[in-house]
């Protein structure tokens, strides 16, 4: 129980001033990422040392937060809230599949009584599951009744247990003070535009005070509530990420207004998605051959943010019930009738001892990587290369690239390594051979990069990659991932100095649209 | 006198339910259904039917000609 005294007394009396605080967000740079000074930050560091210990409470476990977080800490969602209140051109209700991992799309809605007993489940059987969100596959706060009473049950059986929610905004002024009744500590708004005429391109319709409103007036009246519900987060201490989805020719150039607007407001995290548009999910966009953005002009408008603030990379568009790290969905362990099935002993001391070591764990991560840093610091260099790592979690590479469902990718530089982002793939192997024509899938999504780091690899890939200019890296097998990428770029440095290797700028690479889960 | 629900284009996403002045919806067999006798196409309550303004599926929440149009009593 002393987890929950610790959650539930940073009340708003105990937290410093919004001011100081906001003033220590602002100051603190994005997660992943090294300020100008090279001072590590909270992606990259084992402390809080630039950031407000109750701040770091809040976000160190929290997988969508922090990105170091999502190596080590799992979430889920519960689909207790189906009802919507808008219409959005890159959602369609209709669709619903087990192999499409999205937001807005889920395989069973469950009651707030089926969803506690199910977080108690997943709790159960994993111990870093330390997050549960709701977000949909409606809006959150469009089921108020549903949303409220599952969070109440879960913080009456597992009180340690980080209660967040997503919200399209326009029903969260009024519902702000019930959020802080609750103890939520975590709110994202999806926020895609600050200018009504935008708005009209994205949103065809909200409900609104018994009225469907169209046009530009929706967009104006969604675009207040979503400012006025971010300004009232922020009063009470309350930390709010915001979600922008990318649309090119749409709101693309727009999402740099978007980002100056939600920081003043006081959001901490900043996550720009790229829209997803397959024509078969028959969503307006989808259907109008709207495109999403590359990875490359995807990165460059993260990258032109990041001065202002945090911004976060890793999010992977999960599904509303979604369970486990992020990149990995376990939901079908748990459907109901599984769960049903299921002997549910709600361990919080072994919980907690689990948290503990993944601590360490994480702190083993950052020593290594600043120790591999210490000789890189002395380089000159303005090389920047990308590389790809399949990894399972824990910080490590320690997944075969036959079995990778996603690459993560790393901006390396004599500045460091910097989580960038992720690229999905369908599996690529199945039952230990390899699939003829889903080498070039892998390859287009990771074009970008100069190595891929795995943990084994079989010799056709191998060259295929290398026919492609991808360096297969197997001898980083186990170990730490930011280390080793620190090892590898001195490596590729000394390389370039001997003239073994021409550095040369590489092309642009896919995000993968679609399907996820292979079926 | 009443809206229906087409059942093949319902999600239930049961965004209409609570929206109902007249509590005439409910869910049955996994979608949603409206009890005809209470339907009042919301005349009297709102300006548009509000199932038809809430529901994320067009056409779904339709007149049912089966019934004649509800009149409000004078």
């Amino acid at each position: 129980m002393d987890n929950q005294a610790s959650v539930a007394s940073i009340g708003i009396d105990q937290i410093k001033p919004l001011d100081q605080i906001m003033q220590q967000v602002a100051e603190h740079k994005g997660c992943g990422t090294s300020s100008e000074g090279g001072k590590a930050s909270c992606g990259s560091s084992g402390g809080p040392e630039d950031m407000d210990p109750a701040i770091w409470e809040k976000v160190k476990n929290h997988p969508c937060y922090s990105e170091e977080a999502h190596h080590h800490f799992a979430r889920m969602h519960v689909a207790v809230a189906p009802a919507c209140n808008i219409q959005c051109n890159y959602c369609n209700r209709k669709y619903d599949c087990a192999n499409e991992s999205r937001p807005g799309v889920v395989s069973e809605k469950l009651t707030p009584e089926q969803a506690a007993k199910k977080v108690l489940a997943v709790a159960s059987t994993i111990p870093q599951m330390t997050v549960l969100g709701i977000a949909g596959p409606g809006d959150p706060l469009a089921n108020p009744e549903k949303t409220f009473k599952t969070f109440e049950l879960i913080a009456a059986t597992a009180p340690d247990i980080k209660l967040c929610v997503s919200t399209n905004g326009l029903a969260l002024p009024e519902h702000v003070d019930r959020l802080s009744q609750y103890n939520i500590d975590h709110v994202t708004i999806t926020i895609n535009m600050v200018d009504p005429e935008i708005g009209q391109h994205i949103y065809p319709w909200i409900f609104y005070k018994n009225k469907r409103w169209k046009g530009i007036d929706a967009a104006r009246i969604l675009h207040e509530h979503q400012m006025r519900g971010l300004e009232m987060l922020t009063e009470r201490g309350i930390l709010c990420k915001v979600n922008s989805v990318m649309i090119p020719g749409i709101n693309d150039k727009h999402l740099v207004e978007v980002n100056k607007a939600v920081k003043s407001r006081g959001a901490f995290l900043h996550n720009i998605m790229p829209l997803i548009s397959a024509p078969e999910h028959g969503t307006v966009f989808g259907l109008n051959g709207q495109r999403g953005p590359t990875a490359q002009e995807l990165k460059a408008l993260q990258d032109s943010c990041e001065g202002e603030m945090n911004m976060m990379r890793h999010c992977r568009q999960c599904r509303a019930d979604a369970v486990g790290l992020l990149g990995e969905d376990r939901s079908s362990e748990f459907t109901t009738e599984k769960i049903e099935a299921m002997e549910v002993n709600y361990d919080m001391e072994g919980r907690k001892a689990y948290q503990a070591a993944v601590e360490q764990e994480r702190q083993a991560t950052v020593a290594a990587k600043q120790a591999e840093m210490a000789d890189l610091e002395a380089e000159f260099s303005d090389v920047k290369i990308l590389i790809a790592v399949a990894t399972k979690g824990h910080g490590r590479v320690n997944e075969h690239f036959g079995h990778a469902q996603e690459f993560q990718i790393y901006e390396l530089s004599t500045s460091g390594s910097k989580f960038v982002g992720h690229r999905r793939v369908d599996l690529y192997c199945q039952g230990g051979y390899g699939e003829e024509d889903a080498l070039p899938i892998v390859i287009r999504a990771i074009n970008d990069c100069v190595a891929v780091f795995v943990a084994k690899i079989g010799g056709c890939p191998k060259a295929d990659l290398q026919a492609a200019g991808i360096d297969p890296v197997d001898k980083y097998a186990h170990e730490f991932i930011e280390q080793s990428a620190v090892k590898y770029f001195k490596e590729y440095l000394g390389k370039i100095k001997s003239g073994e290797i021409v550095h040369a700028a590489r092309g642009d690479a896919d995000i993968r649209q679609g399907a996820y889960i292979a079926a | 006198m009443a809206f229906k629900i087409i059942s093949s284009q319902c999600t239930a996403c049961s965004a209409c339910e609570p929206e109902c002045p007249n509590n005439a919806i409910r869910e049955k067999d996994g979608t949603f259904i409206i009890k005809p006798e209470k339907c009042t196409e919301c005349l009297g309550y709102f300006d548009e039917p509000q199932c038809v303004a809430v529901c994320p599926v067009d056409d779904t929440c339709v007149i049912d000609n089966s019934f004649p149009r509800y009149v409000v009593a004078a």
